[in-house]
């Protein structure tokens, strides 16, 4: 029999040597590299489609059609999309891990718990914004040379512009790690999308039944639309400053996080 | 070294581990068997610190298992459900598993070779049979050359060749001075492997004995008599020290008499023999007859496996 006892380079656990674990984790999933690579694709193609659609029905629209019309809004019309799917991917790094029995693995490997959700943060958070960051601009840029054919289009040295194209990665990473920090509580994938999904797109409808004198001024603190607020252009009354709603949704991302963190410690794998 | 000082786990009202103590040697194979649901599984985890005890210690070569700067390289386990995520190859499991603990490419390329894991390496997990999953998680336990191995009734799903390879596995470990805890519910498993037994029934310790120790033990031997008058013999041999059971209409097995004694007795009164067979304890009856009390569901399972039998005959 050949010996198992060979002397080898064993090493402490580090925080850096979990994250680079964890890296290997992310992309040997093939689920999840279909995943990415589809909200990439559906973020920059929804785009393109919308300003396709407007620029070839532009002559024919109605004067409330073109009010309501914005350059940058219309080019990034897929990133309603991206959020959830970047979300659920966020719940999925983390719950798959508990549907499949990895988990058991994982946390013998790191006993201490928290060092792999530190490394789950960076290794998932970098991956959606090197991927949403590019994504952002591709659809840009691709947008307005669509709608320029009806000069209809806007610059990168618009006001507000730049800082919308940097606040849409920005804020879908921070959607992933609420996902991810979702996730980590729930700890099932079926319930994970279900308390995200309620959160970020069930959640406004409702307020919206309150009397308007509650609705409007609890609106702009629920997290999906304080998060938006930095990607929007012309910010209404109703909504925070662009990056005052980023700081809350923020708030809202590390509270959910710190709250994994706790039951992460003290629950049975 | 494994050390259990006075530890209990309850899950809700269902108490799974009730106040048990023991140590697990280094340089043994030490077996750690019960019935199904006597709470094997359960103490794994609790030493593993997947789970935290009510109370009492659990220690790992002299620390709690979290407390270790390698843990891996302390304890290499093999649970008893699967702990492998099923989109990941063999391959990549195995290099996350050990890039946690600095180890590279090489080290899991040897793995993978010791369990014979080649050919299927780069496939998903998920695509695996359970022997081969088997081997994935030795593979995954052996990873960072662990002083204490610890499998999880590692020859479920395993062909005779792939028990026969565990079973050596586990003594060239032992052999190397390393410390080796294998759970199991085959008595019959463990006469062959282990070298020291810590026998658990509904989550207490029933037995912290040697293998053979374990046989001595145990009841002595009896002798099986088949008679057409097996009542009357019954009466006619009675006697304090001696127990006869039932065990069909011409079957008794008597303990405390040998089978001259028994052949006598017959032949004074006038009793016909048509079988006397002495008969030696084997470690499965004494491993019946030191959990018989403790199993919870024997009637129940016996009866389930009987009926799954049948259908499968
Ligand atoms: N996570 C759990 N939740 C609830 N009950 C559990 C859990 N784990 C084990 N148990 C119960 O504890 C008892 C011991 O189970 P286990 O440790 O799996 O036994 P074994 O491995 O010896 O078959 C069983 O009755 C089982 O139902
Ligand atoms: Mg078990």
């Amino acid at each position: 029999m050949e010996r198992v006892g060979i002397p080898l380079g064993v090493e402490p656990v580090t925080q850096r040597r979990v994250v680079r674990s964890e890296w290997t984790k992310l992309i040997s999933l093939r689920s999840t590299r279909w995943a990415l690579a589809a909200t990439l694709v559906l973020a920059v193609g929804i785009g393109v489609l919308a300003c396709i659609v407007f620029e070839t029905r532009w002559a024919h629209l109605s004067v409330t059609d073109r009010t309501d019309f914005h350059p940058l809004s219309v080019s990034l019309a897929g990133i309603n999309f991206a959020q959830l799917s970047i979300g659920v991917l966020g719940v999925l790094a983390i719950t798959g891990e508990y549907s499949t029995g990895m988990i058991r693995s994982t946390f013998g490997a790191v006993p201490r718990r928290l060092p792999m959700l530190w490394a789950k943060v960076l290794v998932f958070g970098s991956t959606a914004f090197a991927i949403s960051l590019p994504a952002t601009f591709i659809v840009f840029f691709v947008g307005q040379a669509i709608l320029s054919g009806e000069h209809i289009n806007i610059g990168l040295g618009h006001s507000g512009v730049f800082r919308a194209l940097i606040g849409v990665p920005l804020f879908l990473t921070a959607m992933g790690l609420f996902g991810l920090a979702v996730g980590a509580i729930v700890r099932s994938t079926a319930g994970g999308i279900a308390a995200l999904a309620g959160i970020v797109f069930v959640l406004p409808p409702i307020v919206g039944l309150l009397p308007s004198s509650v609705a409007d001024s609890v609106d702009p603190y629920l997290p999906s639309n304080s998060g938006g607020a930095i990607w929007t252009i012309t910010p209404d009354p109703g909504t925070l400053a662009p990056w005052a709603g980023f700081a809350v949704f923020c708030a809202y991302v590390a509270v959910t996080l710190a709250i994994a963190a706790v039951l992460l410690v003290r629950r049975d794998a | 070294m494994i050390e259990l000082r006075g530890v209990s786990k309850s899950y809700g009202r269902k108490t799974a581990v009730h106040d048990l103590s023991f140590t697990v040697r280094p340089g043994l194979v030490t077996g750690f068997l019960g019935p199904n649901g006597s709470g094997k599984s359960t103490t794994m985890r609790l030493i593993l610190d997947l789970d935290a005890p009510d109370g009492g210690e659990v220690t790992v070569n002299g620390k709690r298992y979290r407390d270790h700067r390698a843990p891996l390289h302390q304890v290499g386990a093999l649970l008893e459900a699967s702990s492998i995520h099923t989109g990941r190859s063999a391959y990549d499991h195995l290099l996350a598993m050990a890039q946690t603990h600095g180890l590279g490419r090489e080290r899991v390329e040897a793995m993978i070779d010791l369990v014979g894991l080649r050919e299927v390496a780069r496939k998903r997990a998920g695509t695996f049979s359970l022997g081969m999953r088997q081997r994935l998680g030795i593979a995954s336990a052996l990873l960072a050359d662990p002083r204490v191995v610890m499998l999880d009734e590692p020859i479920n799903g395993l062909d005779p060749e792939g028990i026969l390879w565990v079973r050596n596995l586990l003594k060239g470990l032992a052999a190397e001075g390393k410390t080796v805890f294998v759970s199991s519910h085959l008595m019959s498993e463990m006469a062959l492997t282990a070298d020291h037994l810590i026998v658990i029934g509904k989550g207490e310790l029933i037995a912290d004995v040697g293998v053979r120790e374990m046989i001595g033990r145990s009841s002595q031997s009896s002798v099986r008599v088949r008679s057409p008058d097996a009542a009357r013999l019954a009466e006619v041999i009675a006697a304090p020290d001696v127990k006869v059971r039932n065990l069909g209409t011409d079957l008794i097995d008597v303990q405390g008499l040998d089978a001259e004694e028994i052949g006598l007795a017959a032949h004074v009164s006038g009793i016909v023999l048509y079988e006397l067979s002495p008969r030696q304890a084997s470690l499965e009856d004494a491993f019946m007859e030191l959990t018989g009390e403790a199993i919870e569901y024997r009637a129940g399972e016996g009866s389930a496996s009987t009926t799954a039998l049948a259908k499968a005959a």
